[in-house]
């Protein structure tokens, strides 16, 4: 039984329709990556998954239970990062913390100790004193010292700097062996590939995209530049082949993963003097689901550049 | 760039922010003052009806402390003692409440750090934020002038009237200018400038009281603590009395020094601190705190304390107070007499006590208001986002800031009670016996705030985003029922609106049950519905 299930869920503001039937399956002991544009509806999604907001139609499960009726049974077994954390301002960091572990059913102690250690926070600050990333601690230091079987992190690494971030993933990597699910909404490409087993792609309040990373890359074509002994011919008739352009003798090309092998099979013919094969980045890859869906892929001087930009 | 740099901008900016706010308060209180002119002239048309009015303000140490003091029997006269008190109470916490809300406010939520990187000098937000709330108060007093003129009073006077109650609102912007800079927290800038407003009413109600009447018995000269309060400032300009002009240099003398020390204080500090440097705090929760109980009285308990300590200052020193009355009436059968007509027969003394605990009461639904609203403080800012997170449920989280906040006011009617009974018996000889009355005639007046709770929660339940301003307009509405209701011989059905007016006015009267059940009835039913609304609506909405 998957821990999270949406099917088809609707919410709207007004007359924002912020989620227009998302459907979004995590399954138990797995990091998932929730991604999407600004706007598009994470933080939303979130807060239904929580219980804070009410959504008008469709389905969602949460470790089995209705999360608007069974608010509070399913907190005791979940924590939740924001993505901009508030504190009671009058209160110190080590008192927040404590106080959102109590109010969690409990938390435990020692697991606390070591975070505010690894992650250099001084509990004795006030609230009103913590700068954005050390607010942002003080939140991850009350999820992760609490043992739930689902941790919601919504965007938790905003404003945390490359040390604290590295320590971030640490931590996931952690509560990952010992068997919890990570449902992680993040811009952070690089913290995604790092930590996701799977990640679901979301825009204007639909999925788009959902799968390992591995299935995700598989859909974006790989860029191939080639240099042969002598021109090559027939490649506008292999399957799976596109963008096909000579630049200074060479030949450059994209080809979709599942089609690599007749590329190869042809090129061979015309004596391969050298080849690259530049796999999609992470970032092409989302850029396609993200923006005007095709523009990456399909507009050679802007995936040049991108590529030339991201190398 | 120099430290103004982007003063116009900005006060362009404050000016759009509160553009509906101001409006309101710049026609509201030409409004309400053409409106109690007009029927303070019609409750005392003729000379002798104001004569008497006169010599009953003048002789009535209660006229004295919550009117101020009379200045002869011309119908002007009569509407400043009527109302003169009340429109600077309201215009005071108004203006305040502007400056507070333009600069320390700003710097709390960040909003200031986002200008203050623009082309924005150091001193811009504070004198942009002056600048509209000084223009706004000179434009409510230009307004009101004109409204009473408009109302048959003669022009010196009502410009003096106007120029009387525009004055307080322009001392208490240099106030609220510098309790801005002294705390970290727009609450705490405000509770402070709160408290200036609070002692600034006991000195003049002191300095009115123990002032001296004139010859015919029609004016009253304040004594030397009125003079130190820029509420009574007010009243020294005696406007409709043979006009002081002067003194109306003394709240624009009050604001220059207020603005400079305000910037020279500016200059001191970095953007975001107060004056205090932050001292370390617990590294670990304590026990007690780790629940909604426990964090409800973490949050709540500085600001029951700067209540209890105001309550018991103003309830002794009322309490001590309300014996002049016996030793009045041994000295002064006439007046005694007097003020006996006026107030039905009843018992003076208790009629003065009633009075107290009546607008103790009012005031302790601020403390009311304040309270519940933290919670719609803590859904805008997403903090009650994360509790409820949590594993504690809406109704038990809404139940506890609910039941802290009526702990508090028992605590607070109690002490008000306790206290004013306390100064009475202190000087009449049976302190505990006094106390133990007033504290339980205090008391009864627990079912009326419970109302007032009871409509913040359902505000907050059914009309978050709004609930802030309805909250406080819902009590401001009771107070001008309460207060100035009968001056303007408004229906029974309009007072009956405000849950106060049900209130027996215990110890002039004796106590009936009915209306407290009833009243504790409807606060049942408005928590009910503010907690149901609450459970089934979006949260953070
Ligand atoms: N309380 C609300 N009232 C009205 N509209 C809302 C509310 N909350 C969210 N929205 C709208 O719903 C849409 C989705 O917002 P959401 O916060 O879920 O986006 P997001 O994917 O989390 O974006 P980001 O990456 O910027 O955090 C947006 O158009 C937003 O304006
Ligand atoms: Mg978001």
């Amino acid at each position: 039984m998957p821990v999270i299930s949406i099917d088809n869920l609707v919410k709207t503001f007004g007359g924002i329709r912020a989620l227009d039937g998302l459907d979004l399956r995590v399954e138990a002991g797995e990091v998932h990556g929730f991604l999407g544009p600004n706007g598009s509806g994470k933080s939303t999604t979130i807060r239904i998954l929580l219980g804070l907001l009410r959504h008008d139609s469709g389905e969602a499960r949460v470790l089995g239970a209705d999360p608007w009726r069974d608010a509070v049974r399913l907190h005791r077994r979940l924590a939740y990062v924001p993505g901009d954390v508030s504190l009671w301002p009058n209160l110190s960091g080590g008192e927040a913390i404590d106080l959102f572990g109590e109010l969690r059913g409990g938390l435990d102690r020692r697991r606390r100790d070591e975070l505010l250690q690894r992650f250099d926070l001084d509990p004795t600050r006030g609230c009103r004193t913590y700068s954005k990333g050390n607010r942002q601690k003080v939140a991850i230091v009350a999820a992760f010292s609490s043992n739930v079987e689902l941790y919601v992190l919504d965007e938790p690494t905003s404003g945390l700097d490359p040390l604290m971030e590295a320590v971030f993933q640490d931590e996931v990597r952690r509560i990952k062996q010992a068997g919890a699910t990570v449902l992680l909404s993040s811009h952070v490409l690089a913290e995604v590939e790092a930590l996701c087993d799977r990640v679901s792609i979301i825009r204007e309040g639909r999925t788009v995209e959902s799968g390992s990373l591995a299935e995700l890359r598989h859909l974006t074509r790989t860029a191939v530049i080639v240099e042969t002994a002598r021109p090559v011919t027939g490649l506008d008739a292999l399957p799976g082949v596109h963008d096909v352009r000579e630049v200074d003798g060479r030949t450059h090309l994209e080809v979709e993963p599942a089609h690599l092998d007749e590329l190869l099979g042809q090129l061979i013919r015309f004596g391969v003097r050298a080849l690259t094969s530049t796999p999609p980045t992470l970032e092409q890859l989302f850029l396609r689901h993200y923006g005007d869906e095709r523009v990456a892929a399909d507009d050679p001087e802007s995936a040049e550049a991108q590529r030339a930009g991201t190398r | 760039m120099t430290a103004l740099t982007g003063t116009r901008r900005l006060a362009r900016l404050v000016l759009r922010r509160d553009r509906i706010r101001l409006v309101i308060w710049v026609l509201g209180t030409p409004l309400l003052g053409y409106a109690l002119a007009g029927s303070v002239a019609g409750i005392y048309p003729d000379e002798a009806a104001r004569q008497g009015y006169a010599t009953t303000s003048a002789s009535s140490l209660v006229a004295r402390a919550f009117n101020g003091p009379i200045a002869g029997t011309d119908v002007g006269a009569v509407v400043v003692a009527e109302t003169y008190v009340t429109l600077a109470l309201i215009v005071a916490l108004l203006s305040t409440f502007a400056v507070t809300r333009h600069t320390r406010q700003n710097e709390e939520t960040g909003r200031a750090e986002l200008l203050g990187a623009s082309v924005v000098g150091r001193y811009a937000p504070l004198t942009a934020a002056l600048l509209v709330v000084v223009a706004a108060n000179l434009a409510a007093a230009a307004l009101l002038a004109v409204a009473l003129t408009g109302a048959g009073l003669p022009l010196a006077g009502s410009v003096a009237a106007a120029g009387a109650v525009g004055g307080v609102g322009v001392a208490f912007t240099g106030v609220a200018a510098v309790t801005a800079q002294v705390s970290v927290t727009s609450r705490g800038a405000n509770a402070l400038a709160a408290a200036v407003v609070g002692l600034s009413f006991v000195l003049r109600a002191a300095g009115d009281v123990l002032g001296d009447t004139s010859a015919d018995g029609t004016r009253v000269e304040s004594g030397w603590p009125s003079w130190l309060s820029p509420l009574g400032w007010g009243n020294q300009v005696r406007a409709f009395g043979g006009e002081r002009w002067w003194v109306l240099a003394l709240p624009v003398a009050l604001l220059l020094a207020g603005v400079a020390l305000a910037y020279a204080l500016a200059e001191r500090r970095d953007q975001g601190a107060g004056l205090v440097a932050p001292r370390p705090k617990p590294a670990t929760g304590a026990a007690w705190l780790l629940s909604p109980a426990g964090l409800a009285w973490r949050m709540q308990r500085g600001t029951l304390l700067g209540w209890a300590v105001g309550i018991a200052v103003l309830g002794v020193s009322m309490g001590v107070a309300a014996d002049e009355f016996n030793a009045m009436i041994e000295q002064n059968p006439a007046a005694a007499e007097a003020i006996n007509a006026m107030g039905g027969g009843a018992d003076l003394v208790d009629a003065y006590l009633a009075a107290m605990l009546g607008l103790f009461a009012l005031t302790i639904g601020a403390y009311v208001v304040q309270a519940l609203l933290r919670i719609r403080g803590d859904e805008a800012d997403g903090v009650l986002e994360a509790a409820l997170a949590t594993a504690v449920s809406r109704t038990r989280w809404l139940g506890t800031q609910v039941l802290a906040a009526a702990l508090g006011t028992l605590a607070l009617l109690l002490l008000a009670g306790l206290t004013t009974g306390l100064g009475y018996g202190l000087v009449t000889g049976d302190p505990l016996g006094e106390a133990i009355a007033l504290g339980g005639a205090a008391l009864l007046r627990l079912p009326a705030l419970l109302v007032v709770a009871g409509v913040v929660t359902a505000l907050f339940g059914l009309l978050p985003r709004r609930s802030v301003v309805l909250s406080w307009t819902a009590l401001l509405v009771f107070l001008l029922l309460g207060q100035l209701g009968a001056v303007l011989e408004l229906p029974q059905a309009a007072l009956n609106v405000s849950p106060y007016t049900h209130v027996p006015s215990v110890p002039a009267v004796d106590p009936a049950v009915l209306p407290l059940v009833l009243l504790a009835g409807v606060a049942a039913a408005l928590l009910t519905v503010g907690v149901t609304a609450f459970r089934h609506r979006d949260v953070p909405s």
